[in-house]
């Protein structure tokens, strides 16, 4: 259980004078839930681009699911999964459409990925959308439905971008089940939100203050090491001493 | 006397006549924070285009400040304040010349009413010749509701004024509208957050278009009937599972570091052994504070 | 009584004040649409960059292209003043003789192989002519489908014939003249920078008054700040009238650029009167805003509106208004739009004023159908704008 597949070493990003991500250095391990907090503009999205391998570190080291940050992002690209809440489906494609597309990018065979659409679609119950455009489909579905096609190439890690924004307390509630189903299933979930009581839900958390990591823990010893009673009031602690205003 | 007046307001659009608004009514006291909550696509963005006399309603009326929304959109349109759910302002324009713009547009001066924006922005006042485009998402935020009460409307519309804020700038932010309240600007406003719930003297939760209950948060909470429980343990993915398992309870589900249980008057004997008997550990079990999204959870599943 | 008059001073009184807050709220809306041009690189580009390309693409192609250009002579008349003819042209630096050649139908062939430029043909009995008839006749003969070019080497041939009559007619009492007649091959309407400053004029202010309000009103839709000026008391038909104030002042700017590279980079003189020349450009200019504001109203996306603009308007205005192609020629259809393509009429009216010289009674047509078209355009636009969004 406890192989590391995300390690970073003092992993920074600089755009011209300012320094975005700081040094940051931390290790993620296989199957966990680890939740990616941070106030606006902490540097959260840099630095999951960069672990991503979608933008080169200014310094530092990281190695993702075993493969080296600067020199093998296109083995990355292959072991990761991706999903935001800004871009997941395409609208105007169908649900199959969508699995058959985001499958061959990943290269899966043609049975692979009938086989795989069959069982996506029973899983989440979508039998009689199939054939409808994603764009029919209501905001919970489609995120539930873009989470499985992250999943679809059976990535070793996750990185989830404010999945269950704007969702309602319900779906949000199944949205996390499928989580730690994944999870369970060994897939390293690596995920931001802005719900609080979602940090609760994760293995260990990171919370971002300009650019460095202030905090990493599980939140039961965060709670503790803060004398705090919820997740919320730890991140207002932390992040109420943000200097940064971008 | 309200500020507020809406009655059985339907929105349909397009050919496939999807309903965005079903037969809503509600009414807001003045000096109120009224909070629409609800998740995307229920409908809250739609109401605010039809009080703010972007939208005509497909049935129903509705008054703003005692104007009808149809007839006397004029008077409506210099009243009101309204701070649409996406960044809407001009990011080539910098902060001092957007605030300027929107003065003169509603005919007034930044000076005239400085007063009533001055706590804001003066946080935003080093950057005053800075592009709009390059602040950062709280600077933003502040500056379009500079903008949207430049005119010092009586009605203030918000919509999800912090969706995809953090934590610690939806909390001033939050802050800031208590103080408005203070000078007697009716606000309404809508979130997906449900922890802002209670921060609102009344609020309507809404799903698909309907309203399923319009109160103070404090009576929708003491409404919930229920007995609520929250329960721990160390394995709680186990636990979650295996809670769906057990019949007698009406509704589980994970809530922050607990789970939470509801059930219909007192906790079952078997309900402990129950668990222990599926190998769970580290049995926590305490009854819970209920929550507007307890409340709100209750709802949807009925 | 006195009540009476005293309170309708009070409403004087507001009304003046309202007068004035709407004139400070119009005044601050211009401010800012020229804010958002001036402050986008792009923008200024195509507003200033483009009359400016375009007029010098059609100067640099006359001035490199004309010297050295091949052409063949027939010299049919072989006699001492044909000679002297053919030497003098040989020796001016526009052209270099290829070869001399005895038949027309050597003539065609080296003009289809695009092998020459232009031909002269010197016909038999030039010198008996000249000195019996004191009247003789060369015929120039060019490839007009570069008009620009043609025009200007069959200009340089007839200034050479010229001057080598001039040369002739020195102590002579009754003068020779020689009457050079041109032939334009492939364009017989010879075509030049003569026409194409109108048309290039027409396209520019068609491009920027169309496409740039259609889109500046669009964007604000598009980025949701049309919502919040909506919800504001400020009148929705000033928001569109403030949109076009700075496009109505850039063109103008526009036109001056044009006209001054037309008039000392391309010598095309003004013969007629400036001022009756910038009046009906200004006429043109608002036709082709009340159009833009027409496509904006009508569309939710700066993509269609750019798509509209360019496909609908610009593409006619380039290819049935006379610019590119005689209308004359065109099959009947085709002519009935060109009747409805604004800078049909601008050409004319350009074409008229500027280089013929003619006065207000020539063009009174025209001015009336562009008046009857912005007209048409903002009554259209009226009718369908709406105070609400969707």
């Amino acid at each position: 259980m406890s192989d590391t597949v995300i390690q970073t070493e003092k992993l920074t990003k600089r755009f011209g004078d300012f320094i975005a991500v700081n040094e940051i250095s931390f290790s993620v391990n296989k199957g966990e839930i680890f939740g990616f907090l941070g106030a606006n503009g902490a540097g959260k999205t840099t630095a999951m681009r960069m672990l991503c391998g979608l933008l080169k570190p200014s310094s530092g080291n990281a190695q993702i699911a075993g493969f080296d940050i600067y020199k093998q992002t296109e083995k990355i690209k292959q072991s990761i999964g991706y999903m935001s809440q800004k871009f997941s489906l395409y609208e105007d494609l169908t649900v199959l459409e969508n699995i058959r597309f985001f499958g061959g990018i990943y290269g899966l065979s043609n049975t692979q990925i009938s086989l795989k659409s069959k069982k996506l679609v029973d899983e989440l119950g979508l039998q009689q959308e199939a054939k409808k455009l994603v764009a029919e489909l209501p905001l919970g579905w489609k995120q539930k439905l873009s989470f499985s096609v992250a999943l679809l190439h059976d990535p070793k890690i996750v990185f989830l971008d404010e999945p269950t924004g704007g969702v309602d307390p319900v779906t949000r509630r199944q949205f996390w089940e499928m989580i730690y189903e994944a999870a369970h299933r060994d897939v390293t979930i690596f995920v931001t939100t802005h719900y609080m009581d979602e940090a609760e839900y994760c293995n260990r958390i990171s919370i971002m203050v300009d650019g460095k990591i202030e905090a990493l823990d599980s939140p039961s010893h965060l709670k503790q090491k803060f004398k705090a009673t919820s997740m919320d009031e730890v991140f207002y602690q932390l992040a109420r001493g943000a200097k940064r205003e971008e | 006397m309200y500020s507020v007046e809406v009655k059985d307001i339907s929105k349909v659009y397009g050919k496939e006549k999807l309903v965005a608004v079903d037969h809503v009514s509600f009414s807001v006291n003045k000096g109120d924070i009224f909070g629409l909550i609800g998740p995307d696509g229920a409908g809250k963005t739609s109401i605010f285009r039809v009080l703010t006399t972007l939208l005509l309603p497909d049935g129903g009326g509705a008054t703003v400040e005692g104007f009808d929304i149809v007839k006397d959109y004029e008077q409506i349109r210099s009243r009101v304040g309204y701070m649409p759910g996406r960044f809407s302002l001009y990011q080539d324009l910098t902060v001092e010349e957007n605030l300027h713009f929107f003065a003169t547009l509603f005919g007034t001066t930044i000076r005239e009413n400085y007063d009533l924006i001055k706590d804001i922005y003066v946080q935003l006042e080093k950057f005053k010749d800075r592009r709009t485009g390059k602040l950062s998402g709280g600077m933003k935020q502040k500056l379009a509701l500079c903008c949207a009460l430049i005119h010092k409307p009586t009605v203030l519309f918000l919509d999800e004024p912090t969706t995809g804020v953090d934590p610690v700038s939806r909390k001033e932010f939050w802050e800031m509208l208590k103080r408005l309240k203070a000078q007697g600007i009716t606000i309404i406003v809508s979130t997906p957050y449900m922890d802002e719930a209670d921060l609102c003297d009344r609020i309507a939760l809404m799903q698909a278009g309907k309203i399923l209950s319009v109160e103070t948060p404090a009576h929708i909470i003491n409404n919930y009937g229920d007995l609520l429980v929250e329960v721990k343990a160390d394995n709680m993915y186990e636990l979650l599972k295996v809670l769906k398992e057990y019949k007698k309870a009406l509704n589980s589900y994970a809530f922050g570091e607990y789970a939470h249980v509801s059930f219909e008057k007192e906790i079952p004997g078997d309900f402990l052994p129950f668990l222990q008997q599926r190998g769970l550990s580290g049995i926590f079990m305490a009854p819970a504070n209920v929550t507007i999204e307890d409340c709100f959870i209750k709802l949807l599943k009925s | 009584m006195k009540c009476f008059t005293s309170w309708q001073g009070v409403q004087k009184e507001k009304n003046s004040i309202k007068k004035v807050m709407r004139m400070k709220q119009f005044l601050t809306f211009v401010q800012k649409e020229f804010y958002h041009v001036l402050r986008d690189k792009k923008t200024l580009l195509i507003l200033f960059g483009m009359p400016v390309v375009q007029i010098l693409i059609f100067g640099f192609a006359l001035s490199n292209e004309v010297k050295n250009s091949k052409i063949v002579v027939m010299d049919q008349a072989k006699d001492i003043s044909s000679q002297k003819l053919i030497n003098k042209i040989e020796a001016s630096k526009y052209f270099d003789i290829e070869e001399s050649i005895h038949s027309q139908g050597q003539i065609d062939a080296a003009f289809k192989k695009g092998a020459i430029k232009m031909a002269l043909i010197i016909p038999a009995g030039f010198y008996q002519n000249l000195v019996h008839e004191h009247k003789a006749q060369v015929q120039v003969i060019a490839d007009a489908s570069d008009p620009n070019i043609a025009t200007a080497l069959t200009n340089y041939a007839n200034a050479i014939v010229q001057d080598f009559q001039t040369e002739l007619n020195t102590g002579f009492e009754m003068p020779y003249t020689i009457i050079p007649e041109t032939r334009m091959l492939y364009n017989p309407q010879q075509k030049s920078v003569y026409s194409m400053v109108p048309g290039v004029m027409a396209l520019v202010l068609m491009l920027l008054c169309v496409l740039m309000t259609a889109i500046s009103i669009v964007r604000e839709k598009e980025t949701g700040t049309m919502e919040v000026l909506l919800v504001s008391p400020f009148k929705p038909s000033l928001v569109i009238l403030s949109k076009t104030v700075p496009y109505l002042l850039l063109s103008f700017i526009d036109i001056i650029i044009i006209l001054m590279m037309s008039v000392w980079l391309l010598g095309l003189p003004i013969n007629g009167n400036i001022f009756l020349l910038l009046a009906v450009s200004v006429l043109y200019i608002i036709t082709c805003l009340s159009l833009g504001i027409l496509i904006s109203i009508k569309t939710t996306t700066q993509q269609a509106a750019m798509m509209i603009s360019l496909m609908g308007m610009l593409l006619p205005s380039l290819m049935l208004s006379g610019f590119m192609f005689p209308i004359e020629n065109m099959p009947v259809p085709l002519q009935v739009i060109s009747n409805i393509v604004p800078a049909t009429w601008f050409n004319n009216i350009i074409k008229a004023v500027m280089i013929k010289g003619l006065g207000p009674s020539f063009i009174w047509k025209e001015v009336l159908i562009l008046t009857g078209m912005t007209l048409f355009f903002l009554f259209v636009s009226l009718k369908s704008f709406k105070i609400r969004l969707a």
